[in-house]
């Protein structure tokens, strides 16, 4: 039996997820289907401090809500004009959409309920004894060993040089 | 009532649909991109999920989203860049207006 504080938030958090995934490619306006989007990212960042994972849940929002976000919504401000009419976002190809994603959401749905290891482990059982400490994250992240990682951490900051550069190269004035 | 690994999973399946839904019907480029972020989302949230849930006591799903994370913010941008010259060049940002890919 779980706590019934652990109960409530993870329905909250589920709630939201669902309602504001819906409304991110259902929305007409694309700058609130943007802020529905910050919504369910910020739910996902409550769901990951519900698992034990706060380094990561505090990456999500600081990368995702900080960084990500505002890049969005600096691009449809710079590619929208402000009292445009707004066309309709979506009615392009909707009946593909619809039998892509309902197929898709059958095959899953049902390979999630047939899958046996599904069952078992309760979320209690899970975090006890299992806290991700910083130290632990820390050493694993600046590591050569097995299980360690500082060869994909440099290369993502070699990435993301490169994601600089080419951002300049490709949007610069000509 | 015990929360399972099922009950986490399913949130993320229906982000990910949302994702495709969107994908497919949208026809300006940054809403295909908000669509694609939900779709990267939830894949991150079924490595968490993943990890916590069968192997606690290792951190190989964390780290894998945590890299995940990177890559998106550099995706992002480059994206955002592309879009912004896109828009430059032809004026708006619908993907049925976009023919060629040399202006």
């Amino acid at each position: 039996m779980d706590q019934v504080g652990n109960i409530i938030l993870y329905f909250v958090t589920a709630l939201v997820i669902i309602v504001f995934s819906v409304m991110t490619v259902t929305s007409r306006k694309i700058l609130r289907s943007a802020t529905y989007l910050l919504f369910v990212l910020l739910a996902t960042a409550v769901m990951y401090f519900q698992l034990g994972y706060q380094f990561l849940g505090a990456v999500q929002i600081a990368v995702y809500a900080g960084g990500i976000m505002v890049l969005f919504v600096f691009a449809i401000l710079l590619t929208h004009r402000p009292n445009q009419d707004e066309q309709a976002l979506t009615s392009h190809k909707r009946v593909l959409g619809i039998t892509c994603s309902a197929l898709g959401a059958i095959l899953l749905l049902f390979a999630l309920f047939t899958m046996p290891v599904c069952e078992g482990t309760t979320l209690c059982q899970a975090l006890t004894d299992n806290n991700v400490d910083m130290n632990a994250i820390g050493t694993a992240l600046l590591g050569t060993d097995k299980f360690q990682y500082l060869l994909p951490f440099e290369a993502v900051s070699v990435l993301l040089l490169a994601c600089i550069i080419g951002g300049v190269v490709v949007a610069r004035k000509r | 009532m015990e929360l399972t690994m099922l009950w986490y999973l399913v949130p993320s399946v229906i982000m990910f649909i949302c994702g495709v839904y969107g994908f497919i019907t949208r026809h300006n480029l940054i809403a295909i991109l908000l669509s694609l972020e939900l779709m990267l989302n939830a894949a991150d949230l079924n490595f968490v999920v993943f990890n916590r849930f069968l192997f606690p006591g290792a951190m190989e799903g964390m780290f894998f989203t945590l890299f995940s994370i990177g890559i998106a913010a550099a995706e992002t941008a480059i994206a955002v860049a592309i879009v912004v010259n896109i828009y430059r060049a032809i004026g708006n940002t619908d993907i049925n207006e976009i023919k060629k890919m040399r202006f």
